[in-house]
């Protein structure tokens, strides 16, 4: 990690743009930045602010490790420049968990065994979070196609669905 | 080794039930870190530049003067300038490297395949590396190269020397080439299974911790071990210079066995610059990493009228480097799966200019007993045969290859479960003979065999005053479930409650493991912490015995149990110490034990120790689009003993889906123009999303077996991959009519065949 959160001057020394000011609230937290113009939002969180529980799959949009809530709605760290983002409000994994009390998507993740590695947990929980918000998924099916832009290589998705489902139906952790 | 008789037994509290993950809050919360995650002060950031399309030649002409002078690059490595210290050794072989001379990068100038790393830019921030690495020019020579397996099979040959801990394939029996010309029912076919990436959602990265000359590494692999031997081979440092920590691991199913050239070029550089240093490699460079090898097989099964088998011919040509032989057991199920008295085998390999391909989940089982169990299926179809029946029919009760009997082998019942479970005796025979809608209803199964063994592995476990149970064992946890699993014998073992227990694992000053592969680290590493468990009772009993006025005076530890925090008289509960007392009482803060558990060299040279498992799947396909969903898989295994439900179901879970992959969807296509894997990207590489998995139900079938591990555990990772691809293309097969003897079986090539649909694997291998 740097020890400043400003990064140490990159550029190709052709005089390109520097780092601009944003303003963001990372998990209840505002953070006041200066960011280059190419810092993604999951490099900005992984390599400046430590918060590397948001993943990198693939940094091309493919995977879906990555996702986080902005401002409720789920998107691709990777996908987004910080720059863009000036006064959002920025969710990560590590941010869900109140009063050290999991969330009970979280909860729901390991009751379920939603995960074995738990390199793709973080994106496909952030996902989880924000389908459960969009309201949208009504049965199994539309939780699988609703949950299909999170990739998990060890092949967790059926105890994925079934922890969304808990969830959903509320059913409580049933430990 | 087996228990011996005077071990006591521990209570089972734990073991056996389906315990959450003690790592688990750390993974859902974002706590857990991966190797790439770990800060250090003034870390560097390394970017590989991989090489150009083609994939035998020279670099000629290597210009990183532009790189070198954008802002915030510190180095650019090349094989110009890499350090040329006396210890480079160029010739070290890591645990499981195939007999041949590995790749090191950055060696010299010469190209030995598409893609592989030609430079290392070293600069301050990862953006400024990816991007400097853009600026380095590179002319290459081109020498030619082939990388077409089809084309190769005529040069394939059968590997000079073995691969260590590989069984070549066995003597034949019989008289195969009679036998098939005797029996009245035969089939003959080629299969092609394409070649496949691991792709582990974390791509592969070092973080290496310079301090004051010594390093601390975190590293992808499945073993730290591994990659400590690596850098003190490779590199000449001293053991106790380097360490190396990989708590968790983001997936790996083979990739991690080998260290990777990202470790190298991380330490070469954190050596030369005396700094920390990141190395990450991009999802595209996953791609040049090792792969499965594309197979071609070539199986006859002859059988009399009554569906028994008479012969089996099992041949494969398997891509490999030409710099590495690799080698996987592909053919040999063929003479342990069923009884049958005249076998052929032929297993050979044919030099691609490629990277060295290696282990990838259930190595050459996933590729072989796809080929026998399609063949099965032909023979059934052929015969007249319920393909359940037929293999009833050829029930193997010995291990023909060996002549030696199973540790045990509960196959019969994980049929009988699995079938009823799935409703297999509603199927109706005929093809194209079930259909809902637009959608033709397929049923397939396949068997599924996987070996089962443990390595020889080190465990500590220490007590505290205070009641906390510490056990370490530098092992890895892939994904696989090993802290819990550790966790729950040790707290059987000592009777404790496992919160109360710590695992600690993947650090390279831990009491020794093996690589994390092979399914053998639960009997491995779970054996010798139950030792060490033991170890530790023996102690404080003898201490407990001794204490004056002691409850346990003259008794024998075989008489003690451990429960609850106290040691008691078995059948006398009356009489007993609590632990915490007998530990005050000697003023003792800690009481350590460490052993050693080995495998059972009587059992090793008498028995063979397999997995077994039933794989019944019901495929839907659409039969103006031919597009298959996997509606339904019922996987029933025999494994042992089971330590977590919860865990080992998930263990077979993720093997299926591996398996549904693999009957559908992956492959990494070579364009052999260019000698490269051409979707080097997981959006063009298919792997099964969530959508792509319906209903996976798996059964334990019970099965005791006191000769393969001393607690009884067979292991879990790779069995459930084995079989599911061909229950998927038999099942395809049924709802179809057509057989698609080439993996992936994409809707292109059921569109592509006439109603025989027949597509042999042969024709378009490569
Ligand atoms: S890392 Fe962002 S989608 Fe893969
Ligand atoms: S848990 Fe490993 S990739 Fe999903």
């Amino acid at each position: 990690m740097q020890a400043t959160e400003t990064d140490p001057r990159p550029g190709n020394g052709t005089g390109e743009p520097g780092p601009i000011p944003v303003v963001l609230t990372i998990n209840g937290t505002e953070r006041r930045l200066e960011v280059e113009p190419w810092t993604t939002l999951l490099d900005l969180l992984r390599e400046r602010l430590d918060l590397t529980g948001s993943k990198k799959g693939c940094d091309h949009g493919q995977c879906g490790a990555c996702t986080v809530l902005v401002d409720d709605r789920r998107v691709n760290a990777c996908l987004t420049l910080a720059v863009m983002l000036d006064g959002a409000s920025v969710t990560t994994v590590e941010g869900l968990a109140q009063d050290g009390q999991l969330h009970p998507v979280q909860d729901a993740f390991v009751e379920h065994d939603a995960f074995q590695c738990g390199y793709c947990t973080p994106g496909q929980i952030c996902s989880a979070v924000g389908l459960l918000k969009e309201g949208r998924a009504r049965s199994d099916d539309e939780i699988r196609e609703l949950m299909s832009g999170n990739l998990c290589r060890c092949g967790a998705y059926v105890n994925i669905v079934a922890a969304v489902r808990q969830v959903m139906d509320g059913t409580g952790a049933g430990r | 080794m087996v228990q011996t008789s005077t071990a006591p037994l521990p209570s089972r509290a734990y073991v056996g039930t389906g315990q959450r993950r003690i790592d688990g809050v750390s993974k859902v919360t974002g706590q857990a870190r991966y190797a790439a995650e770990f800060p250090a002060d003034g870390l560097l950031y390394g970017h590989v530049v991989s090489g150009g399309a083609l994939a035998n030649g020279m670099i000629e002409r290597i210009d990183a003067s532009a790189a070198e002078a954008a802002e915030g690059v510190v180095r650019v490595y090349t094989h110009e300038n890499r350090p040329r210290q006396p210890w480079f050794d160029s010739t070290y072989q890591d645990q499981v490297a195939p007999p041949g001379i590995p790749f090191r990068p950055l060696k010299d100038a010469k190209i030995v395949y598409s893609g592989q790393p030609v430079a290392l830019v070293v600069a301050r921030s990862l953006e400024v590396a990816a991007y400097a690495a853009s600026l380095i020019e590179i002319t290459y020579r081109e020498e030619p190269f082939r990388t077409d397996l089809a084309a190769e099979q005529s040069n394939a040959y059968v590997p000079p020397e073995k691969r260590a801990g590989i069984e070549p394939p066995p003597p034949d029996r019989g008289d195969v080439d009679r036998a098939l010309a005797e029996a009245p029912v035969k089939v003959e076919a080629s299969y092609f299974v394409a070649a496949e990436h691991h792709n582990p959602m974390e791509t592969h990265a070092s973080t290496v911790v310079w301090n004051d000359g010594k390093l601390t590494v975190y590293d992808k692999i499945q073993g730290v071990v591994a990659s400590k031997e690596y850098l003190t081979e490779v590199f000449g440092l001293i053991a106790d210079d380097v360490q190396v920590i990989s708590p968790f691991v983001g997936g790996a199913f083979g990739v991690g066995l080998r260290p990777q050239y990202q470790l190298f070029l991380a330490t070469m550089a954190a050596l030369d610059l005396q700094r920390s240093v990141r190395v990450t490699l991009t999802r595209d460079q996953m791609f040049t990493l090792t792969y499965r090898p594309h197979t071609i097989q070539h199986l006859a099964l002859g059988a009399d009228r009554d569906g028994r088998l008479t012969a089996i011919r099992h041949e494969a040509v398997a891509a490999t480097s030409t710099f590495e032989d690799y080698q996987e057991v592909v053919v040999n199920w063929s003479g342990l799966g069923y009884r049958c008295p005249n076998v052929a085998f032929d297993y050979k390999l044919a030099k691609l200019h490629t990277y060295t391909p290696s282990d990838m989940r259930a190595p050459g089982a996933a590729t072989g007993v796809y080929g026998l169990e399609c063949a099965m299926d032909e023979l059934a179809h052929a015969a007249g045969i319920d393909p359940l029946e037929l293999r009833l029919k050829n029930y193997a009760e010995e291990d023909a290859n060996t002549g030696n009997p199973f540790t045990s082998k509960q196959l019969r019942e994980c049929y009988r479960q699995g079938a009823e479970r799935f409703g297999w005796s509603r199927r109706s025979a005929a093809p194209r003979s079930m259909r809902e809608g637009r959608e033709l209803i397929g049923w397939g199964m396949a068997t599924g065999f996987w070996e089962a063994s443990m390595q020889q592995t080190s465990a500590r476990a220490i007590l505290s005053a205070d009641g906390r149970l510490e056990v370490a064992t530098a092992t890895a946890d892939i994904g696989t479930g090993t802290y819990t699993i550790l966790a729950q014998i040790a707290a059987d073992a000592m009777g404790v409650p496992i919160e109360q227990v710590d695992v600690k694992i993947g650090d390279s000053s831990l009491p020794a493991s093996p690589l994390e592969g092979g399914s053998w680290t639960a009997a491995s590493a779970g054996s010798a912490v139950e030792k060490a468990c033991f170890g530790l009772r023996e102690q404080l009993f003898h201490h407990a015995r001794a204490m004056e006025g002691s409850p346990l005076a003259n008794e024998v530890l075989e008489r003690i149990t451990f429960a609850g925090g106290r040691m008691a008289v078995a059948n006398d509960p009356s009489r007993s110490v609590v632990v915490a007392d007998v530990m005050a009482a000697l003023g003792l803060e800690k009481l350590a034990a460490e052993e050693t558990a080995k495998p059972d060299q009587d059992a090793q040279e008498n028995y063979s120790a397999y997995t077994h498992a039933a794989i019944f799947a019901e495929v839907r396909v659409d039969e103006e689009l031919n597009v298959v969903r996997v509606t339904r898989i019922v996987n029933a295994v025999a494994a042992g003993r089971i330590l977590n439900l919860k865990t080992a179901r998930s263990q077979i879970l993720g093997g299926v889906v591996f398996g549904i992959g693999m009957a559908l969807e992956e492959q990494s296509e070579l364009d052999h123009r260019f000698g490269r894997f051409m979707n080097h990207n997981i959006a063009e590489y298919h792997i099964p999303v969530n959508a792509d998995v319906r209903d996976i139900d798996v059964i334990f079938v019970e099965e005791h077996d006191d000769k393969v591990s001393p607690i009884g555990v067979k292991g879990l990772g790779e069995i459930g991959i084995v079989g599911t691809a061909a229950a998927i293309a038999n099942a395809i097969f049924h709802a179809t009519g057509k057989r698609v003897r080439d993996l992936p079986i994409t809707p292109d090539k059921l569109l592509r065949d006439g109603d025989d649909g027949v597509s042999s694997g042969m024709a378009r291998a490569g």
